[in-house]
């Protein structure tokens, strides 16, 4: 691919994200301020979220695809109840769950 | 300046087979779209109409997963005049550190071992489950399980547009039964 292509792409990726974050802006700018409204919009991103998080975790499209399921699962499972016996401590949830999932790599 | 990691992943992999720039930058703007929803329901929490629409656009532009997630999960122990303040520091500190970490990693990648590259990238996505997941809100919780479980479905019969349909859905369903999640 050229060069010229692959700019093209990246700045219309750019525009394209950005389109996004404008229409916002606009709409908390200029829509009369509906707690329902914004309510389920809350529960839609969460749901949005969600489904995003359990697609990178579970069907992952990075390396993280050359790992089996049993793999990142147990990692995830690991990473949860480390965070969870530290007293929602994130920083031993992500070290377990990146820890143990490096290990689990590096002996599958 | 794209900011969205599946955006990235789908904008690079349609663009390195030869797609074409308008098919790659259509796929990329629908994985991203999900930034419509965190900007609506997240700006009123720092801002309201009284701000210009530079300075909306601007706290727009700045927002992340890791920055929405982690104020939703703080701004309930911040003061509401002080969570303007809170976002803009931690989004540009995040920032800074993602240009830094893009530009380590990039150099690093190849040096380091395979499995510590790939626990790093786990990371990433890990840190979204724990923060999301840790929210008070019972409303929310549902909505992120809905949309869980209702990804894997989506993703095999409409791979482009799953989020959007599980966000549609799990969060609609997620916001009607709110009042009675909450009571429990």
């Amino acid at each position: 691919m050229s060069s010229a292509t692959l700019w093209g792409v990246v700045v219309g990726s750019i525009a394209a994200t950005f389109v996004w974050r404008l229409i916002g802006a606009f709409t908390v700018k200029f829509l009369r301020e509906d707690h329902a409204l914004f309510e389920w919009i809350s529960c839609v991103s969460y749901a949005m979220l969600g489904a995003l998080i359990l697609r990178m975790l579970f069907l992952p499209e990075s390396d993280l695809a050359s790992l089996s399921l049993g793999v990142r699962a147990t990692a995830v499972g690991i990473a949860f109840i480390a965070y969870y016996a530290f007293r929602q401590s994130l920083l031993a949830g992500m070290i377990g769950g990146a820890a143990s999932l490096s290990i689990l790599a590096a002996i599958q | 300046m794209i900011w969205g990691l599946p955006g990235q992943l789908v904008m690079v992999e349609l663009a390195s087979t030869g797609k074409g720039v308008v098919a790659a930058v259509f796929a990329c703007s629908l994985a991203n779209a999900r930034f419509l929803p965190m900007v609506v329901s997240f700006l009123p929490q720092i801002a309201n109409r009284s701000f210009t629409l530079v300075q909306l656009i601007i706290y727009a532009q700045l927002l992340s997963i890791n920055s929405w997630a982690m104020c939703q999960r703080q701004f309930p122990t911040i003061e509401p005049a002080h969570r303007l303040f809170y976002y803009l520091v931690f989004a540009t500190s995040i920032l800074l550190a993602a240009a830094a970490g893009t530009l380590i990693g990039y150099h690093a990648a190849v040096a380091l071992p395979n499995a510590l590259v790939l626990g790093l990238i786990f990371s990433s996505p890990l840190f979204f489950a724990l923060v999301l997941s840790s929210t008070a809100r019972n409303a929310h919780r549902l909505a992120l399980l809905l949309g869980c479980l209702m990804v894997p479905g989506l993703h095999a019969i409409f791979p482009s547009i799953d989020l959007l349909i599980a966000g549609a859905i799990g969060g609609s369903v997620a916001y009607c039964l709110r009042k009675r999640v909450e009571r429990e």
